[in-house]
């Protein structure tokens, strides 16, 4: 246990010196990002200002809150995605993490951990220039402010272990890529990311509790920016926490029958 | 208690199934109803053992298995028959103990961070391996001092030269003191005077940790220099497992045979082959078998300064070894 905190602690280190030497470019990635939400916040603060100022509840300073926190859980939710594996698997790359007596999983979120270290630091100036300009209505109590805290890692657990699966996948196929553009559709329209989940019909709504892409984007930014009783959040958490066990147990059995396929070539 | 070889490797073998189809877009149209395979043969019932501290080369043209057998050693490649043992655990299974206890370094591979100083990798790879403080400090100290590398370690990897990368590599593969090293072509691309220093490096980490080191190489120098046993491979199967000064013995059937006249005019082509005349020395090529019979005659019958009876250079005896595409053809 004390090796892997040590490790931990080594690789996000790594991570955030490697960052640091690209800092320009993260930030110019970062600005790209933040124009998704942007489009999503004036399409929506207009359809507000049509209905009478609100939209089933979100008032243009709510949706400005509920967009500004979206950058910050967008940012902490990337992870290695499957195309990364693909390569990985592909071209041997996985190799030299199968030689380390650590399972290579642990690198990637050690890893990515360390990057969100520097993203934090690069966003919070764009949050205050957006929070200027779009005036957000954002009152967080401090169990929301706490249970945001969680969420947000567990979000990012979360895609990390089912992006992993999906990468995967490369052990039998050799390509993973249509099947992440699928799920990356799903994951648009069912997390949150495009719409609040309260504007999305009954339905897609129910469907949505059951998987997990709403509670990687939508209950995090939820937790902080929008008005959840004690119950959702705590709730909230425990779906994350089940997600979290789930993928871990699918990434293990993936893992285990996959790895006798990979023929390490490339190197 | 019985004797255990560090590896120890019994009929092992590695098939692929490999999809197949002709050019063109017929092919490509049959291909998507009924799709053919071909099973290739990487390894194909290889048996060896290596003891401790022994250095072996690993020799074979380029596709003979030797590199998938090094990734089926290190665990990196499920064999597909087989169950080799090194250092008494079952490689596939990769426990943690094992994988702290080899290494594998690849010529042309890299598992140094390409933006930092090759010191903040090292210090990835403590933490990995869980090494403790003084001993990191010590090894990384021995390390540098050894590979003369002082001052590059602060210099991010993308900056320093191929060579210089290898030495980093090859200090961040040793810093846990792996007891099992495999080295898959560690002097690639490599000037010779880097090629010596890595040499040199290798031989002196197995004498002074009784290093188990199973090495390929394209290069018969670092072979010849670090290993005095070799084991060949050729389309996955084992050609030769014996003392490299016995391999000429057991595959060239000629001698080489130097002679320095004393009148350089003096005809030599009845002794043997004269594959080369260089002024008043003649080299000539001769069946191993006659040899003794053939150079008493010329000390006898000719005025002779000098006389070297010599095998073939060993990358020819390799070379010939390989040009013999079956390995039935040596029993």
């Amino acid at each position: 246990m004390k090796r892997y905190f040590r490790f931990y602690l080594a690789a996000m280190k790594l991570a955030v010196l490697e960052q640091i030497q690209y800092r320009a470019q993260n930030y110019f990635y970062m600005i790209g990002m933040i124009a998704e939400p942007i489009i999503y916040l004036v399409v929506w603060s207009s359809v507000a200002s049509q209905q009478g100022g609100s939209v089933n509840g979100y008032t243009p300073g709510s949706l400005a809150a509920y967009y500004i926190v979206w950058t910050l859980v967008r940012n902490m939710n990337i992870v290695f995605t499957p195309y990364g594996w693909e390569g990985r698997i592909q071209q041997g790359e996985l190799g030299r993490f199968l030689l380390r007596p650590i399972h290579p999983i642990n690198n990637d979120v050690a890893y990515f951990a360390g990057w969100k270290i520097v993203v934090i630091l690069l966003w919070l100036p764009l949050a205050a220039i957006l929070a200027l300009i779009f005036k957000p209505t954002l009152q967080p109590n401090l169990l929301q402010v706490l249970v945001f805290f969680f969420a947000i890692w567990g979000a990012y657990l979360i895609r990390t272990m089912l992006y992993a699966v999906m990468g995967m996948i490369t052990f039998w196929t050799t390509r993973v890529a249509a099947l992440y553009e699928l799920v990356f559709a799903l994951e648009l329209i069912l997390s949150g990311r495009l719409v609040p989940m309260p504007l999305m019909p009954a339905w897609v709504q129910n469907l949505a509790w059951w998987l997990p892409f709403q509670w990687t984007f939508f209950f995090p930014i939820n937790a902080l920016a929008g008005n959840p009783t004690p119950n959702e959040l705590i709730t909230g958490l425990g779906m994350q926490c089940a997600w979290i066990l789930g993928g871990i147990l699918l990434v293990r059995l993936v893992w285990k029958y996959g790895i006798r396929r990979f023929s390490s070539v490339g190197n | 208690m019985p004797h255990t070889p560090a590896i120890l490797v019994e009929n092992l073998s590695k098939h692929y199934k490999v999809p197949i189809r002709d050019s063109g877009l017929k092919a490509a149209a049959r291909s998507l109803f009924k799709r053919t395979y071909r099973t290739v043969k990487a390894v194909d019932g290889i048996s060896f053992t290596v003891e401790t501290g022994e250095v072996v080369g690993f020799l074979g043209p380029n596709g003979a298995g030797k590199t998938t057998t090094l990734k089926m050693l290190s665990g990196l490649v499920f064999p597909t028959i087989g169950n080799p043992s090194v250092l008494g655990y079952q490689p596939s299974k990769r426990q943690a103990d094992f994988l702290g206890k080899i290494t594998l370094v690849m010529g042309n591979r890299s598992q140094m961070s390409w933006d930092l100083p090759a010191m903040d990798s090292f210090e990835l790879m403590r933490a990995i391996y869980g090494i403790p403080r003084p001993d990191f400090d010590k090894s990384c100290k021995e390390f540098i001092e050894l590979l003369e590398v002082g001052d590059l370690v602060t210099k991010p990897i993308r900056n320093l030269s191929l060579g210089e990368r290898m030495k980093m590599e090859i200090i961040g593969s040793l810093l846990h003191k792996p007891k099992v090293l495999f080295l898959d072509e560690p002097t690639l691309g490599l000037d010779v005077t880097m090629q010596r220093r890595i040499r040199q490096f290798v031989l002196d980490y197995n004498r002074r940790n009784g290093a188990t080191i199973l090495l390929t190489s394209h290069y018969m120098a670092d072979v010849e220099a670090l290993s005095r046993r070799v084991i060949i491979i050729h389309n996955g199967k084992l050609l030769y497992d014996g003392l490299l000064s016995k391999l000429a013995e057991k595959f060239s059937a000629f001698k080489t045979v130097r002679v320095t006249l004393t009148r350089p005019e003096a005809r030599l082509e009845t002794y043997g082959e004269v594959i080369n005349r260089d002024g008043a020395i003649v080299t000539l090529r001769m069946p191993r078998s006659v040899t003794p019979g053939q150079t008493a005659r010329i000390l006898a019958e000719q005025e002779v300064d000098d006389l070297t009876v010599e095998d073939p250079p060993i990358e020819d005896v390799i070379a010939q070894v390989f040009s013999n595409s079956s390995a039935e053809a040596f029993g």
